[in-house]
């Protein structure tokens, strides 16, 4: 593991770089083949609206995988997380154009803990409504 | 209908060992445009020290939701999945899962709650590899909603 953060440069507070994450329907075909979770409300218009949705939603997990970017891509080595954890709170709807959805993430350095580790709390908002609650991940730092 | 607080605490058997692939962490990380290349390129991986190219964090889920599907189908517990919405997901990780794993998963009821009609199941998946030591534990929060009256 080689985080390329040094624990010690590190405060409580520190921002990390914001990322935006754009998901269109053929983001979401192209995840259901990768991650084998082929719930048609993830593909199917006319499904997902008979289940009570407004439309097709993204998967939870993928938001969760697009979250952890902002941590992975500042730690520098995904394999420096040690707990990752999410809520998911609000669905992404994603329309059928060629816009699709975005997914804003920021995270935040809220505790510094034992062994280099630091607590950092993410936040992901799609259509200006929080979509993932109570996410947070532990990464262990240089 | 609650469902029966006895299954707490109840364990599947472990599963058959999946194998996981370099091919499959590529498509993965395509598929959620993960360009990092600790993700696809072994050399990369060796610089951070790991062995081979790791699995993005929850690349793992695939494998121990999978799993779960041994108790959500359990026909004794009668968990209506028609209803079921994926309410939180936790993993720790001991290390990274990584190419050449063979991952076993055992699944354990953690927790059954019941409020405002739902039925909120916490299911535990440990995730070992093929030498016995534990790679990463997966906490998969799953709530049937109520069924509508009427």
């Amino acid at each position: 593991m080689a985080a390329k953060i040094s624990y010690a440069d590190v405060e409580v507070g520190t921002e990390l770089p914001a990322q935006t994450f754009s998901v269109t329907r053929a983001t979401l075909v192209q995840y259901a083949g990768a991650s084998g979770d082929f719930n048609p409300i993830h593909w199917n218009e006319k499904f997902a609206v008979e289940v009570g949705l407004p439309d097709v939603i993204a998967h939870g997990m993928f938001t969760m995988a697009e979250a952890i970017r902002v941590v992975t891509d500042w730690a520098g080595d995904p394999g420096a997380v040690v707990e990752y954890g999410v809520r998911f709170t609000k669905p992404v709807v994603v329309p059928n154009d060629d816009k699709g959805a975005t997914v804003e993430v920021s995270g935040k350095v809220a505790a510094k803990l034992d062994d280099n580790t630091v607590r950092v709390d993410l936040t992901a908002t799609s259509a200006g409504q929080k979509v993932l609650g109570m996410s947070r991940a532990v990464v262990r730092l240089a | 209908m609650a469902l029966d607080q006895s299954f707490v605490g109840r364990s599947y058997p472990p599963t058959d060992p999946y194998e996981v692939g370099r091919e499959k962490i590529r498509e993965f990380a395509e598929a959620v445009g993960d360009s990092n290349p600790v993700y696809t390129d072994p050399e990369a991986a060796r610089a951070l020290g790991h062995p081979d190219v790791i699995a993005p964090p929850t690349f793992v889920f695939a494998i121990t939701f999978k799993a779960a599907g041994q108790v959500v189908q359990d026909p004794q517990l009668g968990l209506d999945y028609s209803r079921v919405v994926h309410g939180d997901q936790k993993f720790a990780y001991t290390r990274p899962v990584r190419a050449g794993d063979r991952l076993t998963v055992t699944s354990t009821i953690e927790s059954i709650k019941s409020l405002a009609g739902n039925d909120i199941l916490d299911v535990r998946g440990e995730v070992h590899d093929e030498a016995g030591e534990h790679v990463v534990t997966a906490v998969t929060k799953l709530v049937a909603r109520a069924a509508e009256v009427g």
